[in-house]
């Protein structure tokens, strides 16, 4: 039932996503396992584990999405979402290393023998549990990001100074995180990883359910998605965007509204971030880095905020041209992600999505101009 | 007995001497005191030591010091005492009065002047004596402060008399304490020794302190007044590391000050989040040091000046730069604060990858002028030159744009500009180029600002990253459009930083800093000095 008033929620464009993301989910890993080396429908499992990569990428890009393209929060901190729902993953997967790691004490990870330490801490107990892992990954994400946003929007922190504070949240899990003392495997992070649920991790046919679950994972988050804002819920958010004073005066309690997208959307990055670590087969504290945050935010940008498509084509594109430049031509790697940045925000503030929409209804009726309604009168107040 | 404590004293002297006057006895009367040592048996040979040590000579300490390293030789023909060099088999001698090489001599034409450890005592003894009696105080003083070092007991007699016949009195107070550091290693009875231990308890320095904490296990009195004193001296030192810390605190606030001052002006007066700003800092410590190359290879005689040439030129390098950014992106996006943030987050980006495509990725030297070299102490703090300059330097810069806010039209402009767009333009005033004015100069003070790092930090690439989140936390911390909540914000997170450093660590004093803001931001979401008015309510 829920899952029919789910597939109800989604317009035409959006059945269509889901379609794809589910045929990507069946077809690639298919290409990979199932089609000989040689064949031009290949897939080698280099591109499958890249693709599956950007996929979590694009569920990061979607939850960015939710709160800045519907509900005008603009977070520099949720790769500290991603990065924490993925060290819950490496948790778990470091604790079925077992005795196969360097040291091999059964029950330490090998970075804890190093520093000579006994026992496991409190908080890397349960973690040898796949259920209790899960449960974590939606977890911490979720009351770390229920309790920063029930403080911050209550006391209304708004605009750049929000902005500014995530920004600090994930640069003090980023130092954090590098200190060997916190017991998360310091400067090095979690790495080595053996298997996954019983499964080698390295196995193609692994890397194929991986990359199956990513996919699917995604169209879940994108049909959640879909739901929130095309509920009344969503109207809300979208009204809160354009001007949140206006909203709070009508009688909407819009800290509640803002808590409750910003809860869900630091949930979805922690499964993004979860899906990610197995298949990079590493977790280290510059996720944490407030420029990994800042590049989900162009993600979205570059797509189209404010449209569900728009995050998944974004980060899929962006992180296509980062692995082909960095592999070409890693100087000008950083000269193209800087203009992007500039060109985006200066002439395509509705990204590739607006600009298609542009293309589309400008053929259809040429004299009539598209309003370009990505500007946002809440801001420009 | 041990020579490390006879070669203290030995350099100690030597170091005094090159300002000191020479005391010098005549040559031959000298020849003929050292010829003595090598007459007769240890007993002669402690009286010889005595009478050279009585001419109060200033060559006489090397030569007893090479006495005592058995390097002083007699030659059997005439029985002349030279100093001995081993050269093969054969022995190279020097006479030790003039210097005058006497030629090689076989092992069998010379015998070595024998010592034993009473002779060592003696030799000791004799040269303690003759620099603590030096006629230079500054060699008193520094062979008191040995005598102290090493706790020697054989000084004992000749500090008594050295302190007896003392005039200057902190030349007497060193050597007051090098008796009881003396007194408290020999086998003294107990109430002298309590006595010695609140004569270096007196001292209160980390040196007397490490003396001192080697007796508190010591049974009886002496261990109690030792522990008592290591407590008085702990807690006085304590108050000195506070002052210390303080004063890191203070260097530490400074340079956020410098940081963030220039984004308070920008955030303020435009409300746009400059992230390129760490950016403008990097142009001009990069600034800084193309200058310096530049009279390091053509005019290196202005190399001291080179800091103060290279302000002007930061400074207008990244104003230029600044106002480039503002004319090219900025403009376009007033009223789209968080499109801003991107837009000049892609600018950082492009520049850092500028500056590392031509100045490379790597660390890039800045020299530091003499003027701002070496430091100085103040108590127990160490004071470094450079940390001074960079908070008078500081305090410059923030007292001359206070200056330009308040005494200039430009400065009235931007006040106006600031409290009310829309009012300002309607009296006449061209927004859009106060606009440019000010991100220019923001701009520029994150310049100069890179003038002052370049001397701390290293000038690379990466250089405004580090200091951009933290210049955020001071601006909003001390609340937009206001530069004295700047400065009380820059210092106050500096100071606390350096105050939590010694408890928390540096990465977890900075970590409990980041989340105590975050949290002081939901109490004051506009800081500590937040702007009144209606202005402020976008």
């Amino acid at each position: 039932m829920i899952i029919s008033f789910l597939i109800d929620s989604l317009d035409r464009r959006g059945r269509i996503v889901v379609g794809l993301l589910v045929a990507l989910a069946l077809l690639v890993p298919a290409g990979n396992l199932l089609v000989p080396d040689g064949n031009v429908l290949h897939v080698s499992t280099y591109q499958l584990t890249l693709c599956g990569k950007y996929l979590t990428y694009a569920l990061l890009a979607l939850s960015v999405d939710l709160v800045w393209g519907y509900c005008g929060i603009l977070s520099l901190g949720h790769g500290a979402f991603f990065a924490l729902g993925g060290y819950a993953m490496g948790m778990y997967l470091m604790r079925q290393i077992g005795t196969r790691g360097v040291y091999a004490d059964p029950v330490l990870p090998d970075f804890m023998v190093f520093l000579n330490w006994k026992e496991l801490p409190w908080f890397w107990q349960g973690f040898d549990m796949a259920w209790y892992a899960f449960l974590m990954v939606v977890l911490v994400p979720g009351v770390i990001a229920f309790l920063f946003g029930w403080l911050s929007f209550r006391s209304r922190v708004t605009g750049v100074y929000l902005s500014i504070i995530t920004q600090a949240l994930t640069y003090a899990l980023l130092l954090a995180f590098f200190r060997n003392d916190m017991g998360f495997g310091g400067n090095n992070g979690l790495t080595d990883f053996k298997d996954i649920l019983g499964f080698p991790i390295q196995a193609p046919g692994t890397r194929a359910v991986l990359f199956a679950a990513s996919a699917l994972m995604l169209a879940l988050g994108f049909v959640v998605a879909s739901a929130v804002v095309r509920s009344k819920l969503g109207k809300v958010l979208v009204a809160i965007r354009d001007a949140e004073s206006r909203t709070g005066f009508i009688g909407y309690r819009v800290e509640h509204y803002k808590l409750f997208v910003w809860t869900l959307s630091a949930v979805m990055a922690g499964i993004a971030g979860a899906l990610y670590v197995p298949q990079v087969g590493i977790i280290n504290p510059s996720e944490f880095d407030p420029a990994a945050s800042i590049e989900a935010v162009i993600w979205v940008a570059v797509g189209g905020r404010g449209t569900l498509i728009g995050p998944l084509i974004g980060a899929v594109a962006v992180n296509f041209g980062k692995t082909w430049f960095t592999g070409v031509l890693p100087e000008v790697w950083l000269y193209a992600l800087g203009t992007l940045f500039v060109v985006v925000t200066l002439f395509l503030p509705r990204g590739i999505v607006g600009l298609w929409g542009r293309v589309v209804t400008r053929r259809a009726a040429p004299a009539k101009e598209v309003d370009g309604s990505g500007r946002q009168a809440g801001e420009a107040a | 007995m041990s020579f490390f404590r006879l070669f203290t004293i030995f350099f100690a002297l030597i170091a005094g001497f090159q300002p000191a006057l020479a005391s010098r006895v005549a040559d031959t009367d000298l020849s003929s005191r050292i010829a003595a040592l090598g007459v007769g048996g240890f007993d002669d040979l402690e009286k010889a030591i005595a009478n050279l040590a009585a001419s109060g000579d200033d060559r006489v300490p090397a030569i007893l010091d090479r006495l005592g390293n058995g390097e002083l030789t007699v030659r059997k023909a005439d029985g002349l005492v030279f100093f001995a060099d081993k050269v093969g088999t054969d022995f190279r001698l020097t006479d030790p009065v003039t210097g005058v090489d006497a030629g090689l001599a076989p092992k069998a034409t010379v015998e070595k002047v024998k010592v034993n450890n009473r002779i060592r005592r003696a030799i000791a003894s004799a040269v303690g004596a003759l620099t603590l009696m030096s006629p230079d105080p500054a060699v008193r003083r520094t062979a008191a402060e040995a005598v102290m070092k090493s706790a020697d007991v054989t000084a004992l007699p000749v500090l008594e008399r050295a302190i007896a016949a003392e005039t200057v009195a902190d030349v007497r107070a060193a050597m007051v304490a090098a008796r009881a550091t003396a007194l408290l290693a020999s086998d003294a009875p107990e109430a002298d020794k309590v006595t010695a231990i609140a004569a270096i308890a007196d001292i209160g320095s980390r040196d007397a302190l490490g003396f001192l904490s080697g007796y508190t296990s010591t049974d009886g009195a002496v261990g109690d007044a030792a522990r008592k004193a290591v407590a008085a001296i702990e807690s006085r030192l304590m108050l000195w590391d506070i002052g210390q810390n303080l004063w890191y605190g203070l260097s530490l606030g400074s340079v956020l000050l410098l940081a963030a001052i220039g984004l308070a002006i920008t955030f303020g007066v435009m409300g746009v989040i400059n992230m390129a700003h760490g950016e403008m800092v990097m142009l001009g410590a990069y600034a800084t040091f193309t200058v310096q190359e530049t009279i390091r290879t053509s005019w290196p005689q202005l190399f001291d000046y080179s800091l103060l040439i290279a302000l002007p030129v930061a400074f207008l390098t990244a104003a230029l730069a600044g106002i480039l950014i503002e004319r090219l992106v900025i403009r376009w996006l007033y009223g789209r604060p968080l499109e801003t943030l991107l837009a000049t987050w892609g600018v950082s980006l492009i520049l850092q990858q500028a500056v590392r495509s031509l100045y490379g990725a790597n660390n890039r030297e800045v020299g530091n002028p003499s003027w701002m070299s070496g430091s100085f102490a103040l108590g127990e703090i160490q004071i470094t030159w450079t940390r001074l300059w960079i908070i008078l330097f500081a305090l410059a810069v923030f007292l001359a744009l206070i200056a330009l806010l308040k005494r200039t039209r430009l400065g009235l402009e931007m006040r106006a500009v600031t409290q009310n767009r829309q009012m300002a333009a309607a009296v006449g005033i061209r927004t859009p180029l106060v606009d440019a004015l000010i991100f220019g100069l923001g701009s520029g003070v994150a310049g100069l600002a890179g003038v002052a790092l370049s001397q701390i930090d290293n000038v690379s690439p990466n250089l405004g990253r580090g200091y951009i989140i933290d210049s955020f936390m001071v601006v909003v911390f001390g609340g937009v459009g206001n530069l004295w909540g700047t400065l009380v914000g820059a210092l106050t997170l500096g100071v606390a930083n350096k105050m939590l450093e010694p408890y928390a660590g540096a990465v977890l004093g900075k970590i409990i800093l980041l989340l105590a803001i975050i949290l002081f931001i939901q109490k004051r979401p506009r800081g500590l000095f937040a702007l009144k008015g209606r202005a402020v309510e976008a």
